[in-house]
């Protein structure tokens, strides 16, 4: 069993779970993921690694109640375990040093983008993170970004922190004060990195973004997982979850996203009434 | 002579009640019909089903203290041969193997093997004690990695010997395809789980949530202390048609369908919280047995129309005939000589139709069989609204591309020994589907079964 060692609110919604994972931390690396079922019953789900450590033998992840699966997770204690939790999985960040990149994570998405520019800054890249949220309340692991980066912006859609605007706003801020920048990793809502790949296109920045779609077995067996990335179908399990920005179909991506969205409403309800039920 | 009686049929759910549930369609012979049915068989001194068999259960003998009532008996002696016999005696091709060289169905049928086989591991599981004279330790320790057919028979095979065996399986639960492809109307996954959990009481360990390729390596493994190491990943990589529209929502994979209703239980959504979900009508692409098995889920997910889409004829079904027979039965409809071209979507990105073209046979090719050839002008639109590609899977590359130094055929299967199951790599070998492609759970079992027997051999060495 995985245990949860750590949890900590990071806004209403998400969540951080450090879990007791010895052999998936000894392999894990930037940008790989799990797949993680809550219990007998449950969905596996993928979830993006935020933190390893090898010493520790922890894997710390950061969750968003969004259904039922999520809610459940969210609803974890310190003790509570994770009947699996299976990694690393994906293929691993192409870390190495290009000079300056950017690391733009929106929303619960910057928990991925973490262990990346981590790894970015210990391999010699100057690291500047935009990070992007809803509100004040909703931006999570500043502290964090903060030590793995060089450098900060922030961006809040209604100003209450940071730039008002989204993620691209503050590209555009980087941009106009001259950096010159060589490479760019966007993580976050399937929309955002769309606006970010859109953004870049015609600068001609090297943009990777990591695709987080439906998933079940993680290992390249289903195919549930498949994109169009450059007219080509891969399966973000295997072949990714990082892509080129610029050969990503997001509008394909976002219309999968959404196929399972009748069913998956119909379960969360059910855990929602269940929790009001036991006080939870 | 008692061969003159005929074959015992088997008892099914009707086959309205059960399109619409997913109870197991065959019930089982009764004890009376086991002997009855084993009393058919003349006891040949030169036993030809024997040779059939891809793991040379000892037939005449088990049938014979069937005959005689001696069901524990039997149970021992088929187990000798066969780790799996509750499985095999659901899912193999008889027809094709042992029964298809029974002495009586040279003149009229042939004694119902499969079926007598089940009977006895049925039984065995209900009224045996279950217990292993448990090996002399050999102090050798071999690594198995899928805990599917092949792996589980290799792992019972040397667990025998005494030898410290542990499978890393990548999935949560034992099985492979006996748990995430074969549906539970054909094979019960308690069933299953059943005959795995006797293969715990020999002593072999069983790991999940192990992806070997990712949390470790079969070069870590040997490093760590295992004098051998058995590949059987089986084919875990679906095939798509490359046709437009493959990407739209409502089109899956075979092994997706599969195993989301099977191995995830989507249809005990949402107890079980995994979804699936069918349109009224439902197109299956593909003959096979994984075919027939999307087939019949989608039917029992309460899908109206479902459709075999295969472009070839009736005669050239590569699924077995008796699925083909219980998928008629329940109301499955065949588009036989058609094939589609393109899947149609609506603004929202759903299916809602596959265009197709007739098709014809021509002469025969490569394979031996007639070629279909597309009838010009055919094109029509076919009514679907889910799309299940079901026309075969490759090699898994998560094992085959960390393994340095392994050898593998143009297909990306692991290039090994026909007859040791060796591979390029000493004291690393491999059998089932991930060396021949996608095949049968029995010819994984025989795979498995080669494999212990040189590993064994190569152990001594050591």
């Amino acid at each position: 069993m995985y245990s949860v060692v750590k949890r900590r609110q990071l806004s209403d919604t998400i969540v951080l779970l450090e879990v007791a994972a010895p052999a998936v931390a000894q392999k894990a690396k930037p940008g790989e993921f799990v797949i993680v079922r809550q219990n007998e019953d449950s969905e596996r789900i993928p979830l993006t690694i935020m933190d390893f450590s090898s010493e520790k033998g922890t894997i710390t992840i950061v969750i968003q109640e969004v259904g039922y699966s999520s809610a459940l997770i969210t609803r974890m204690q310190e003790g509570d375990a994770f009947i699996d939790f299976v990694g690393p999985l994906g293929q691993a960040t192409e870390i190495e040093n290009y000079g300056t990149v950017l690391c733009v994570g929106g929303g619960v998405g910057i928990a991925p983008v973490h262990p990346i520019a981590r790894g970015l800054k210990e391999a010699g890249n100057k690291v500047i993170s935009v990070l992007g949220a809803r509100n004040k309340e909703l931006l999570i692991l500043e502290e964090e970004m903060r030590a793995a980066s060089d450098e900060v912006v922030i961006t809040t859609d209604d100003g209450s922190y940071g730039m008002k605007g989204f993620v691209t706003h503050g590209i555009q801020s980087v941009l106009d004060k001259g950096v010159k920048i060589d490479a760019i990793w966007a993580i976050g809502p399937v929309i955002m990195m769309k606006s970010v790949a859109n953004f870049t296109r015609p600068l001609g920045i090297k943009t990777i973004v990591s695709m987080n779609p439906v998933m079940v077995d993680g290992t390249g067996m289903c195919g549930a997982c498949r994109l169009d990335v450059g007219g080509e179908t891969k399966f973000a399990c295997v072949d990714g979850p990082e892509f080129d920005a610029h050969k990503v179909d997001f509008d394909l991506a976002m219309k999968r996203s959404v196929f399972f969205r009748n069913e998956e409403a119909a379960a969360y309800h059910q855990v929602k009434c269940q929790c009001e039920k036991e006080g939870k | 002579m008692a061969s003159k009686a005929p074959r015992h049929e088997m008892p099914c759910q009707d086959p309205i009640v059960r399109g619409k549930n997913f109870s197991e369609v065959a019930l089982g012979y009764t004890t009376e019909t086991a002997i009855e049915e084993a009393k058919r068989c003349v006891q040949c001194k030169k036993p030809k089903c024997v040779e059939g068999c891809p793991v040379n259960v000892s037939i005449p003998q088990f049938i014979e203290k069937v005959a005689e009532g001696e069901f524990l008996e039997a149970a021992k002696i088929l187990k000798t041969k066969n780790t799996l016999p509750a499985v095999c005696g659901r899912v193999c091709p008889q027809e094709s193997q042992c029964e298809s060289k029974c002495l009586l169905g040279i003149k009229g049928e042939s004694v119902a093997i499969g079926r007598l086989e089940r009977f006895v591991a049925d039984y065995e599981m209900a009224n045996g004690t279950g217990k292993f004279a448990k090996p002399t330790p050999s102090g050798k320790k071999v690594a198995i990695i899928g805990a599917g057919p092949a792996g589980l028979t290799c792992a019972a095979e040397l667990a025998r010997e005494g030898h410290a065996v542990t499978v890393f399986e990548a999935l949560h639960v034992a099985g492979g395809v006996l748990m995430y492809g074969i549906p539970e109307f054909r094979l019960p996954k308690a069933i299953v789980q059943k005959e795995i959990s006797s293969l715990k009481d020999m002593g072999v360990e069983i790991l999940v949530n192990q992806v070997v390729g990712k949390v470790t390596s079969v070069q870590e493994l040997m490093e760590s202390g295992y004098d051998a190491v058995f590949i059987g990943t089986g084919a875990g990589l679906p095939y798509f048609m490359n046709i437009p529209g493959e990407n739209l929502n409502g089109v899956y994979s075979a092994n997706e369908f599969l195993t989301r209703s099977n191995l995830m239980k989507a249809y005990n959504f949402p107890a079980n919280a995994t979804p699936v979900k069918v349109g009224e009508q439902v197109a299956v692409l593909g003959g096979g047995n994984v075919a027939m098995d999307a087939a019949r889920t989608a039917l029992r997910l309460g899908a109206k129309d479902v459709y075999i889409v295969y472009r070839r004829s009736m005669t050239e079904l590569p699924a077995r005939a008796e699925e083909v027979h219980h998928a008629e039965e329940e109301g499955i409809q065949f588009k036989i000589l058609t094939n589609p071209v393109q899947i149609n979507g609506d603004e929202n990105g759903n299916v809602k139709s596959m265009t197709c073209l007739r098709y014809e046979l021509g002469e025969p090719d490569a394979s031996g069989r007639r070629k279909p050839v597309p009838i010009e002008g055919s094109e029509f639109e076919l009514p679907v609204q889910t799309v299940v590609v079901s026309i075969g899977q490759g090699p898994n590359p998560l094992v085959t591309t960390t393994t340095k130094g392994l050898a593998l055929n143009k297909h990306g299967n692991i290039a090994a020994d026909e007859n040791t199951m060796a591979t390029s790599i000493p004291g690393v070998y491999a059998g089932g589907d991930i060396v021949t492609g996608a095949a049968t759970v029995i010819l994984a079992m025989g795979a498995g079964k080669t494999a212990a027997a040189s590993i064994n051999e190569y152990l001594k060495t050591k």
